[in-house]
C-alpha cells in the first residue's frame, strides 16, 4: 500500500509550514531515519525524517511552497515491489487542492471508538504520532480533551512520568493567550486582530522614492512581530530597575573558572545571572507565575528563557529547572543551545515554555533597558553592561563595577512590591554570590 | 549542649511522619524522627489498624450467629471481651514493632520525647529531665490530630469515650450512644451493634456518612436500621452527664422534641482537633487556618524550611493522605520533580458492615461543579459472586463527565468494597475514560465485575440488569 507522508505539526502554534527543501527525489529508495525534507516552521527549520521504508513515488508539494497546511500530503512512498500510482485527487479528505484549510483527519479505526464519532469528525490535525510514527504519550482523557478542543498534543509538554501528557498540562495550554493556536479560549482570542495588524504591516506601503530594498518576512520575524504586539497590547508592564555591584561575582567567577578549567567549562556573567534570577524566582514564587484570565498559574520550578540573537531573529532557548542546576551545567547547556539557535536547529521543546525570561544587552554597552514580556510568562529581566562607575561605598566615593538590571512585570499577576522583592533577592544573590553555588 | 545535626527532622511518627522518614532515608538524607508516644502514631496504635482487628471479630461473630444460612451449625456462640481487645492490641503491637524495625533498617534516628520547634531549624526534645537539641535545614511537622471533645464535657474514659477508649472497652456497653456518623462513629456503631449492644447514632446533619454520595447515605441508613441500629439524623445531643451507673443525654430530634435518655456509654465522634499546641508554631509565625497548618500542596508552610503534612494540615484526615503528603514533601526537599497533592484522587473507606468506599466527586457535587454527568449504578444482587458469598446487598455507582468521559467519582457500598475501590482510584490517576474501562476484561466470578457493569450502565450498556 502506498504510504502518504503529510505535513507534520512541529509546534503547537504551527498551522502551516514552508517546505523549504526536498532532500529526496522521485525514485529514491528511503529507509527509516532518512531525512526527507526541510520544513521552516514559525521558529525554526526542522528536518522531517522517514519512519517508513520504500521508494519515493511522488512529491506532491514543490520545494519552496509556503503555507502548506498541517496534515496535507506532501509526498507518497511506495512499499517494496508495489506499482506506483499517482495520488488520487480526493483521497480520504486530504486532497492536495484544499490548501486553504487544514483537511479533516481520516477517521481512525472507527470500530474501536464507537463513542467518539463526534470528536473524530472535528476538524483537527492528525496526531503527530501518525505523521512521524512516534507514539504521543498522553492519558486517554488528555487525548480526548485535546481532540475536542483542537489541541495538537505534539507541542504540549507533558508533566507526567516520562513526559506523559495529562489533563493538567492541557489546562496550562488552554490558558488565555498561552498558545494563540487555540480556539477554545473564552476571552476574545488575541490572534485574529493581531493577524489583521500583521496584514496591515505587510500590506504594500506607499511606494517610496527613497532607495530601498523589499524583503518578505520569514516565519520567525512574523511570530516575533505578532507575539511582541500581543505582549505590549495586552500586558500592563511595570518596570523596576536596580543597580547591582558586580565585584564579588566577578571575583567568584574567576575562582570558579579556574576550578572548572580541567572540565573545559567557562562560566559567563550571564550564566551566573541566569542562576541568580532562577534562585530569586524560587525565593519569591509570587513572580514565577502566568496570568491566565480568571486564574493564576504558579510554577514550582524556574525555567529561564534566555534571549539569543539568531540570524533569523530573536529566539529564546530555555534552561529548564535553572533553579536546581549547578552553574556549570547552565553554562554547558547555554553554550549548546546558543549554538543551535544560531544554526536555526532548536527543537520546539527547547524554546517553547519557560516561566520567566532574561535578556542581556550588556555586551553592546547598553547601560539599562526595559524588555518586553514574553507571554504567557509573568516577567523578564533586562541586563545592562557591567562597568566601572563612581559608587558610594561606606559613605565615601569609590570605584566599583556596577550593572543595572530592570525587571518588566505583568502587573495583572504581580504587584509592584512583589516585583521589588524579586529584584532585591536577585541583587542580593549577585552581590553575595556564594548563594549561587550553595 | 551540643546540637545533633541532620538533613531532616520529622516531628511525629504516624503514617505521615514515619513514611516520610523512610523515603528521606532512601534518598540519602540523614533523618531524625521525634515521637512523644508510640512509633506509628494513632493509625497503627489507636486508629486504622486496631479497629480493623475489632471489626474482623464482630464480622466473624456475625457470621457465626448466621451460620445456618451457609448450612453450618454453631451453638453457644459467645465472646470474651478482654480477649477480643487483647487480639486488637496484639495486632497494634506487632505493627508498632514493625515500624521500629523499619526505622532501624533505614538508620533513622528515633528520638523519644516531646519535641518543640525552638527555631525554624531547631527542635528541642524533652524526655523527663533530659533534653536533646536537633537541628536540620528542613523540619516536617506531622503531629496529627486528636478527637474533638463535646463542649464542656471532656471524655472521662469511664462513661464518656473517644475512639481511644472505645478501642479498649473496660466493659461491654449495653446501651450505647454514638454522637457523630462519620467513618469513626459508624465503624464503632457497627462493631458494638454486631457485638450485641443496643446502639443509637445521632447525626447533626440530615444523613449518615455525610461526606459520601447521598444514595450511599440512604442505603446505609436503611441497612443499619434493618440491623436494629437506631439512627437519628438532623438531631442534636446536649446535656451529656455522666452518673455513677449510667450517662444521660438530651436528644433533640428534627421536629424539635427533646427527650433525655439514659445510656451505659457514649462515644464522641464529632470530629478532630489538630495537634498544633505547644510545639512552637506560634513563635515562628506559621500560618494556620481554623487550627490547621496551611501548606502549598507540596508540604511547604509559610516559613522557609518548615513543612507540614497529614492530619495537622486538614481534611481529609486519612492515613494514606498523610503518607502521600509525606512522600511529596520529602521528594520536593530532595529536589525531585513531584506533583502537588491532588485531594480529589484520595479514596475514603469505612469498614462497617456493610463497607463503604469512594473516590472523587459525589453525583451532587459533580452537578454543582457544572458537570453534565452520566451516572451508572449496579446492584450486588446482579453479581454472581456476591450471591454466592451471601452478600447480595449493596451497589457500585459511577459518575462520569458526559463531555469528556472522565471518571469524576465512584461510590460503593457492600461487602469488600474497601478492597475494590482501588481499581477506580488507579483508573482516575491514569486519567482513563469510560472507553478504557469498558474495554478492560474483569475476571469472573468476582465482585469487581460490578465495577465494569456500573461503567457500562452509565452508557446504557450494562449486561446483567
Amino acid at each position: 500500500m502506498p504510504i502518504d507522508i503529510t505535513m507534520p505539526a512541529l509546534s503547537p502554534t504551527m498551522e502551516t509550514g514552508t517546505l523549504s527543501k526536498w532532500l529526496v527525489k522521485v525514485g529514491d529508495a528511503v529507509k527509516s531515519g532518512d531525512v526527507l525534507a526541510e520544513i521552516e516552521t514559525d521558529k525554526a527549520t526542522m528536518e522531517v525524517e522517514s519512519i517508513d521504508e520504500g521508494t519515493v513515488a511522488e512529491l506532491t508539494v514543490a520545494a519552496g511552497t509556503e503555507g502548506v497546511p498541517v496534515g496535507q500530503v506532501i509526498m507518497r512512498l511506495q512499499g517494496e515491489g508495489e506499482e506506483t500510482s499517482p495520488l488520487p485527487a480526493s483521497s480520504e479528505g486530504s486532497g492536495v487542492g484544499s490548501a486553504s484549510a487544514p483537511p479533516a483527519p481520516p477517521v481512525v479505526a472507527p470500530a474501536t471508538a464507537p463513542l467518539s464519532a463526534r470528536q473524530a469528525a472535528s476538524p483537527t490535525s492528525p496526531p503527530r504520532g501518525e505523521v512521524e510514527g512516534a507514539r504521543v504519550l498522553a492519558s486517554p482523557l488528555a487525548k480526548r480533551i485535546a481532540q475536542a478542543q483542537g489541541i495538537d498534543l505534539a507541542g504540549v509538554v507533558g508533566s507526567g512520568p516520562n513526559g506523559r501528557i495529562v489533563r493538567a498540562d492541557l489546562e496550562v495550554v488552554v490558558a488565555p493567550g498561552a498558545k494563540p493556536v487555540l480556539a477554545a479560549v473564552e476571552n476574545p482570542p488575541p490572534t485574529p486582530p493581531l493577524q489583521e495588524g500583521e496584514k496591515k504591516v505587510a500590506a504594500p506601503l506607499p511606494v517610496s522614492d527613497i532607495p530601498h530594498t523589499f524583503e518578505k518576512l520569514g516565519n520567525v520575524r512574523k511570530v516575533i512581530a505578532r507575539r511582541l504586539t500581543e505582549a505590549k497590547q495586552t500586558i500592563p508592564h511595570i518596570y523596576l530597575t536596580v543597580d547591582v555591584r558586580l565585584d564579588a561575582l566577578l571575583k567568584l567567577r574567576i575562582e570558579l573558572n579556574a576550578a572548572l578549567e580541567p572540565r573545559k567549562i567557562k562560566l559567563s556573567v550571564n550564566d551566573m545571572v541566569i542562576k541568580a534570577l532562577a534562585l530569586g524566582l524560587r525565593q519569591v514564587p509570587k513572580c514565577n507565575v502566568s496570568f491566565a484570565g480568571d486564574s493564576l498559574i504558579s510554577y514550582t520550578r524556574a525555567d529561564i528563557s534566555v534571549a539569543v540573537a539568531a540570524p533569523s531573529g530573536l529566539i529564546t532557548p530555555i534552561i529548564v529547572g535553572a533553579d536546581a542546576k549547578p552553574m556549570s551545567v547552565i553554562a554547558t547547556e547555554m553554550q549548546a543551545l546558543a549554538a543551535k539557535a544560531r544554526e536555526g536547529k532548536l527543537q520546539p521543546h527547547e524554546y517553547q515554555g519557560g516561566t520567566a525570561s532574561l535578556s542581556n544587552l550588556g555586551m553592546y554597552g547598553i547601560k539599562q533597558f526595559e524588555a518586553v514580556i514574553n507571554p504567557p510568562q509573568g516577567m523578564i529581566l533586562a541586563v545592562g553592561v557591567g562597568e566601572q562607575r563612581p559608587h558610594v561605598v561606606d559613605g565615601a566615593l569609590a570605584i566599583a563595577t556596577v550593572m543595572s538590571i530592570t525587571g518588566s512585570f505583568d502587573h495583572r499577576a504581580i504587584d509592584g512590591a512583589d516585583g521589588a522583592e524579586l529584584m532585591s533577592a536577585v541583587k542580593t544573590l549577585i552581590e553575595s554570590p556564594l548563594g549561587l553555588v550553595a | 549542649m551540643a546540637a545533633e545535626t541532620f538533613d531532616l527532622v520529622i516531628l511525629g511518627s504516624g503514617p505521615g511522619g514515619y513514611v516520610a522518614a523512610i523515603r528521606a532515608a532512601q534518598l540519602g538524607l540523614s533523618v531524625a524522627i521525634v515521637e512523644r508516644e508510640r512509633l506509628g502514631g494513632i493509625c497503627l496504635n489507636w486508629g486504622c489498624i486496631p479497629t480493623k482487628a475489632l471489626l474482623r471479630t464482630s464480622e466473624i461473630y456475625h457470621y457465626m450467629q448466621n451460620a445456618s444460612a451457609y448450612g453450618l451449625s454453631a451453638t453457644g456462640v459467645s465472646f470474651d471481651l478482654a480477649k477480643v481487645t487483647e487480639r486488637s492490641r496484639k495486632v497494634a503491637g506487632q505493627l508498632n514493632a514493625g515500624v521500629k524495625g523499619l526505622m532501624k533498617k533505614h538508620r533513622i534516628t528515633v528520638v523519644e520525647g516531646n519535641g518543640v520547634l525552638t527555631a525554624a531549624t531547631e527542635i528541642t526534645v524533652t524526655t523527663g529531665d533530659a533534653t536533646r537539641v536537633l537541628t536540620a535545614p528542613n523540619v516536617i511537622v506531622a503531629t496529627g490530630a486528636r478527637a474533638r471533645d463535646l463542649p464542656g464535657v471532656p471524655a472521662d474514659g469511664i462513661r464518656i469515650w473517644t475512639y481511644r477508649h472505645a478501642m479498649v472497652p473496660p466493659e461491654m456497653p449495653t446501651r450505647l450512644l454514638v454522637i457523630g456518623s462519620g467513618a469513626i462513629g459508624i465503624e464503632f456503631a457497627s462493631f458494638y451493634n454486631d457485638m450485641g449492644a443496643e446502639v443509637t447514632v445521632v447525626e447533626m446533619l440530615d444523613r449518615v456518612l455525610p461526606v459520601e454520595d447521598e444514595e450511599v447515605s440512604t442505603f446505609m441508613l436503611k441497612t443499619l436500621t434493618k440491623q436494629k441500629m437506631r439512627i437519628l439524623t438532623a438531631a442534636k445531643v446536649s446535656d451529656v452527664t455522666a452518673g455513677a451507673g449510667d450517662v444521660t443525654a438530651t436528644i433533640t430530634t428534627a421536629d424539635g422534641t427533646a427527650t433525655t435518655e439514659s445510656f451505659s456509654h457514649v462515644i464522641v465522634a464529632i470530629g478532630i482537633v489538630p495537634n498544633t499546641e505547644n510545639i512552637g508554631l506560634e513563635a515562628l509565625g506559621i500560618t494556620t487556618d481554623r487550627g490547621h497548618i496551611v501548606n502549598d500542596g507540596f508540604g511547604r508552610t509559610n516559613v522557609a524550611g518548615i513543612w507540614a503534612i497529614g492530619d495537622v494540615t486538614g481534611a481529609p484526615w486519612l492515613a494514606h493522605k498523610a503518607s502521600h503528603e509525606g512522600i511529596i514533601a520529602v521528594e520536593t526537599i530532595a529536589g525531585l520533580h513531584v506533583h502537588p497533592m491532588d485531594k480529589a484522587g484520595i479514596p475514603g473507606c469505612t469498614y462497617s458492615r456493610p463497607q463503604v468506599a469512594s473516590v472523587g466527586m459525589t453525583e451532587a457535587k459533580a452537578k454543582a461543579a457544572g458537570h453534565d454527568v452520566k451516572v451508572g449504578k449496579f446492584p450486588f444482587i446482579g453479581n454472581g459472586k456476591a450471591i454466592a458469598l451471601g452478600e447480595a446487598e449493596g451497589f457500585v455507582k459511577t459518575v462520569f463527565d458526559a463531555a469528556t468521559g472522565e471518571l469524576l467519582g465512584a461510590h460503593m457500598v457492600g461487602a469488600e468494597v474497601t478492597e475494590l475501590i482501588q481499581g477506580y482510584v488507579i483508573a482516575r490517576q491514569l486519567e482513563t475514560t469510560e472507553q478504557e474501562l469498558m474495554e478492560t476484561v474483569f475476571a469472573h466470578p468476582t465482585l469487581s465485575e460490578m465495577m465494569h457493569e456500573s461503567v457500562l450502565d452509565a452508557y446504557g450498556q450494562a449486561i446483567h440488569i
